[in-house]
């Protein structure tokens, strides 16, 4: 043998020697990792190997000892096993984490069918619910709120709006007076003379609120609410008046509905109609015709009271009461319930 | 307005049957309320003549007939009718025959007596109600005739919606008119002939009041038989107009005013004294009226004299001393035409409407006057003989109204529709409508006849026009024109977002009447600046209110006897402060009672308190965003319907913005609540500004929190704590939160701990305790100086 061959010899010799033994450390520590159940334990294990004292540590500190060519070889495999044990710790560290959350989460499970807590969600009076759908809608057609005053006079409850004195077209508005030449306003109209004195033409506005008539029966209430829309300007005919009501009544009932328009009498409006559509009676008899608003095309002397040139502008103006929108979307059958104000009526809106 | 198609018919060709009639006119603006069969039908009735009429042998009551029915056999039938007599003809219900309320009849055996058929009343016919005894037919009616036909009975009354400018539609011949051009079929007009007077007599009518009454047309007729029965087929045609039959003269006036539109009025000329003077009633002066009402007859009415005062209220109704009676034979006939503004609300004031005041308030034809008298003398005399003197007219013609020309530019008309109508088809529905018009260059002059007197403006003949033509025939444009962006304030809340926000917090919407009951005012001390009705529907409706909460404290209370225990309930509306000037204010408002949450499982069971409440007018409030002028709420001992040391005024930027607080239990007893009540009322217009919100530098570095307890004496309040604590922090201080309050145990009596937490933070370092330390100290020391507080910890 010479040195050179015997140290090759060695060399060849002793490498699986150091590397079986750092081997052998990987599997043992693999199998202690495998059985360690708690993080205890683990931590303990991971001293055991990797700590500075450990056993992969110790076996680095053996590395000055050998001769300069084999140093290289051993330090890369005591280094990957050292890799190698620290990723089985991690694992198994992992496992252990993920086992301990298992458990944790499996004796924390609840009744997900108990109903939930909290305040429970209160509603809007129907005729509410209907006047702000109502006012939306027409918002889309850039028609804004106006609003007036409950205590009227009569000179914009009646007189500006054409009413004669005396007229028997009064006597369909049974009014509440105040004995000092005041009333509660029978409509939403005169907004109208209000706005227009205000604002001119052309003007687009939607006037909503509570009206009041001396009329107390199942069929009458004497306080309700109307939505009164009036549209002034110089292109404006009674084809637009039917377009945008037949638009309206779609969106509404968001459904088609037969719709026709017949001639009626308002003293401020000329021409003037009344909208009725097609209606099931829910007694399976055939759909016939319900009256829903009035309209017509501004009357001459109610522009000419306003200050506007009625040669000029021309306008339309609609009115519809609430509650009867309400009770046919929401198929109330009873116009009392309405302010009854039972809640158990109430709450079937919200 | 009810009529008989049948009776139209007379008038204007139409084949239409009701139903479809009913639906053309109320497409043409005369709305139809009403399509009713005139009789319930029968079958098996004919006309029948009594040709020997003999005692019951077993019966008193009873008398055996034999009825020629037109076949050549007679039929032996017993009758139980005072008027049975022979020679008499009755409609005679036949074996077979089945009656208005589906009686079949049988032959019969009456105390031994056969019978086979029955004499019937009108009653048992469905004609009316009278069954004092057996209809009596006309002598001229055909034995052996159906009586369905003969009474020409397949009929229908309509009953018309009238619009109150439509009063020429109020009579047949009007109506007929309008279904003539509705319907584009011929109208028929009755020619009305003048009466030749057979005796002199007049009685001399003085127009005083020319503009109230500018035409009287009268007439004298003596020695009519008070007696005479009305014809079978006026009774028939006013009872299909809803008018039940009188007697002759009375039933003569009624059929000529629902023939030609005219009212008109009978005199007893024997108990009329002078002439007839038609002025304004004057103060004291009273008259009795056919009703047997009495009333005071001023200047605001109009009144028919004679030398002794009022005989009649001009077209409202005719005194009891001088109207006819079973006796009377001489009469006198009133036609008038009186102004509508004169006689307009002037019945409704002396709580009457008649057929009269219906039609005149509305107006007449002004040119029928002379017309309805000759219709009437020609039917009396016809009915109950008489000598007609000649027909007077008093007149003042200046004032009554003449057909104006009304202009109509077919380019107006257009513009005004958006419909193409052409010349031709104008021109048509205004001929149809009786209107003379003459047409140039697109433009018509155009005179209605003068039962139109409504036609006055282009547009009334717009829609005139329009209204022939069919609504439904004109176009229609789907909305279309400039789009315009509403301008939407961010510097309001909205009404619709503090809705949904009480929605949110379990608040139930209610809409309460805008008037309340006085009383309930007075009860809650909310009785003044109060604003009371002239004519209340009821006592308990009467005066407008001044503040939401009294509605809603009443819908509570119903509820709360409903066996709802837990309430939420909120309002917006409008309330009225009558002072100086009226202020109508819109409110916000709600109440509250019963437990804290909702019953459910796992929160606990407290009562509802203050805080609660206050908490969601606070968070109400916070729609107005961060910037917005903070909300002090400041203790209120003196508010009447609140607990006067569970209240709070609400203040915001040093206006009063409302209260909210616990009802006073005094109010509650008074209403019968047995919960307390938590309530709130805010000012909407003073809640709803809002400021549009600017970001600011949010800091980096962490921030420090301090906590501290306190001991205070209970007078101490946490407005005080929070100035005192907040000011001697400094403006490090970010925020200030208090996270508990507590008395009673451990806690000495007439105090009270607190703990409060202090976060500080600066935007520019980190903050060291060097920092805070001395900031906590000052605090410590302020409020132990200022508010003898101890500081625990």
């Amino acid at each position: 043998m010479t040195t050179g061959t015997g140290g090759a010899a060695a060399r060849t010799g002793q490498e699986p020697v150091a590397v079986d033994s750092v081997a052998r450390l990987v599997q043992q520590a693999r199998a202690e990792l495998a059985a360690c159940e708690d993080a205890r334990a683990l931590d303990a294990l991971r001293v055991r190997y990797l700590g500075k004292k450990g056993e992969i540590t110790a076996l680095l500190k053996t590395l000055g000892g050998l001769p300069p060519e084999e140093r290289k070889p051993f330090g890369q495999a005591v280094n990957a096993a050292k890799a190698e044990v620290s990723a089985l710790v991690a694992e198994r560290k992992a496992a252990l984490a993920e086992r301990g959350l298992q458990d944790r989460l499996s004796g924390q499970g609840i009744d997900v069918t108990l109903p939930g807590r909290g305040e429970a969600r209160g509603g809007l009076h129907p005729v509410t619910r209907a006047m702000q759908r109502i006012i939306e809608l027409f918002a889309h057609l850039g028609f804004e709120v106006a609003t007036g005053p409950e205590v009227e006079d009569d000179y914009h409850n009646f007189e500006a709006l054409n009413f004669p004195a005396h007229h028997p077209a009064r006597a369909m508005h049974d009014t509440f007076y105040f004995g000092d030449g005041r009333l509660l306003r029978t409509h939403t109209s005169p907004v109208q003379i209000r706005e227009m004195q205000k604002q001119g033409a052309p003007i687009r506005i939607i006037a909503p609120g509570k009206v009041y008539r001396s009329d107390y029966d199942p069929t009458h209430s004497p306080m309700f609410h109307q939505v009164e829309g009036l549209l002034v300007g110089e292109q404006v005919t009674m084809a637009d008046l039917k377009g945008v009501l037949q638009a309206f009544v779609s969106a509404y009932f968001e459904r088609a509905l037969g719709m026709r328009f017949r001639p009626s009498y308002f003293p401020f409006t000329e021409p003037s109609a009344e909208v009725d559509i097609t209606w099931e009676r829910g007694d399976g008899s055939a759909p016939g015709w319900l009256e829903i608003l009035g309209c017509g095309m501004v009357h001459p002397s109610v522009l000419q009271a306003c200050g506007v040139d009625s040669e000029r502008y021309i306008g339309y103006a609609f009115g519809m009461g609430v509650e009867r929108l309400a009770m046919l979307r929401y198929g109330v059958t009873d116009l009392r319930q309405f302010f009854d104000n039972d809640l158990r009526f109430l709450r079937q809106f919200h | 307005m009810r009529f008989s198609v049948q009776w139209l018919k007379q008038w204007v060709e139409v084949e239409l049957d009701a139903a479809e009639l009913a639906e053309r006119l109320t497409n043409a603006g005369l709305e139809v309320a009403a399509v009713t069969p005139v009789a319930a039908p029968f079958t098996g009735v004919v006309v029948g003549e009594i040709t020997e009429c003999s005692p019951h042998p077993d019966a008193d009551k009873l008398t055996v007939c034999r009825i020629d029915a037109g076949d050549g056999e007679l039929l032996q039938v017993v009758c139980g009718a005072p008027n049975a007599r022979a020679g008499l003809k009755v409609p005679l219900a036949r074996v077979g025959a089945v009656l208005a309320d589906e009686l079949e009849i049988g032959a019969a055996e009456l105390r031994g007596v056969a019978s086979a058929g029955m004499a019937c009343s009108a009653r048992e016919l469905g004609l009316s109600d009278d069954h004092s005894g057996l209809l009596e037919l006309p002598a001229d009616a055909p034995v052996g005739a159906d009586l369905m036909d003969y009474l020409q009975l397949a009929d229908h009354a309509i009953d018309l919606d009238l619009t109150p400018n439509r009063a020429d539609c109020l009579g047949i011949r009007g109506l007929a008119q309008d279904v003539a051009a509705i319907c584009a079929a011929a109208y028929t007009p009755l020619e009305i002939e003048a009466v030749l007077p057979v005796i002199d007599d007049r009685f001399e009518v003085v127009l005083e009041a020319p503009r109230d009454c500018p035409r009287y047309a009268g007439r004298v007729i003596r020695n009519i038989d008070p007696g005479a029965p009305t014809p079978l087929w006026m009774v028939e045609a006013l009872r299909r107009c809803g008018v039940r039959s009188i007697s002759a003269t009375v039933d003569a006036t009624n059929y000529v005013m629902l023939e030609l539109g005219q009212p008109m009025h009978v005199f007893d000329l024997d108990t009329l004294e002078g002439r007839i003077t038609v002025r304004r009633g004057r103060p004291g002066e009273r008259l009795t009226l056919l009703d047997e009402k009495e009333v005071a007859v001023d200047e605001e009415l109009l009144a028919i004299c004679d030398e002794s005062g009022p005989v009649a209220v001009a077209g409202i109704m005719g005194g009891l001393a001088t109207g006819v009676t079973g006796k009377t034979t001489n009469v006198f006939l009133e036609s008038a035409w009186f102004n509508p503004a004169t006689i307009s609300g002037r019945a409704r004031a002396l709580g009457l409407h008649t057929d009269a005041s219906h039609r005149f308030e509305r107006g007449v034809d002004p040119s029928a006057q002379a017309e309805a008298v000759e219709r009437i003398t020609a039917l009396l005399l016809e009915i109950t003989g008489g000598e007609p003197g000649p027909l007077v007219v008093a007149e003042e013609a200046r004032h009554v109204p003449q057909p104006q020309a009304v202009s109509l530019r077919l380019s107006r008309l257009n513009r005004v529709l958006g419909s193409e109508l052409r010349s031709a088809e104008v021109g048509r529905i205004l001929a149809s409508l009786g209107m003379r018009a003459s047409e140039a260059d697109g433009r018509w002059d155009v005179i209605a006849p003068p039962r139109r007197f409504d036609i006055a403006i282009e547009e009334d003949l717009i829609e005139e026009v329009a209204r022939i033509h069919g609504y439904d025939a004109l176009p229609a444009t789907p909305p279309a024109g400039e789009l315009r962006l509403r301008p939407i304030s961010e510097r309001r809340v909205g009404v619709v977002q503090a809705r949904e926000a009480l929605c949110a917090a379990g608040y139930q919407e209610v809409v309460n009447y805008s008037f309340v009951d006085r009383k309930l005012l007075a009860q809650l001390g909310m009785d003044h600046d109060v604003l009371p009705l002239a004519n209340p529907i009821s006592a308990d409706m009467d005066v407008m209110r001044t503040a939401l909460l009294p509605g809603l404290l009443q819908t509570l209370a119903q509820n709360l006897r409903r066996q709802q225990e837990r309430l939420r309930l909120f309002e917006t509306g409008r309330v009225f402060h009558q002072r100086d000037a009226l202020q109508e204010i819109d409110r916000v408002a709600g109440v509250a009672c019963g437990r804290a949450w909702p019953e459910q499982w796992g929160t606990g069971k407290r009562a509802l308190d203050f805080y609660d409440l206050k908490g969601d007018v606070e968070s109400l409030l916070d729609l107005r965003g961060l910037d917005a002028a903070p909300a002090g709420f400041e203790a209120a001992d003196d508010v009447a319907w609140l607990h006067p040391g569970q209240a709070a005024r609400v203040v915001i930027d040093g206006h009063p913005a409302g209260w909210v607080g616990a009802v006073h239990p005094g109010v509650l007893q008074a209403l019968d609540i047995r919960a307390e009540v938590l309530a709130f009322e805010l000012d909407f217009e003073v809640i709803a500004k809002r400021e549009v919100p600017i970001a600011k530098e949010i800091s980096r570095f962490p921030s420090v929190r301090r906590d501290l307890a306190f001991l205070l004496p209970d007078g101490v309040s946490y407005d005080q704590v929070r100035e005192c604590a907040t000011k001697s922090a400094g403006a490090l201080l970010e925020k200030m939160i208090i996270f508990d309050v507590f008395s009673g145990q451990n806690v000495e009596k007439g105090y009270k701990s607190i703990a409060i937490g202090l976060i500080f933070q600066d935007v520019s370092c980190t903050l060291t305790d060097e920092v805070v330390d001395p900031l906590v100290a000052r605090v410590i020391q302020e409020m132990e100086a200022r508010l003898n507080a101890q500081h625990r910890g």
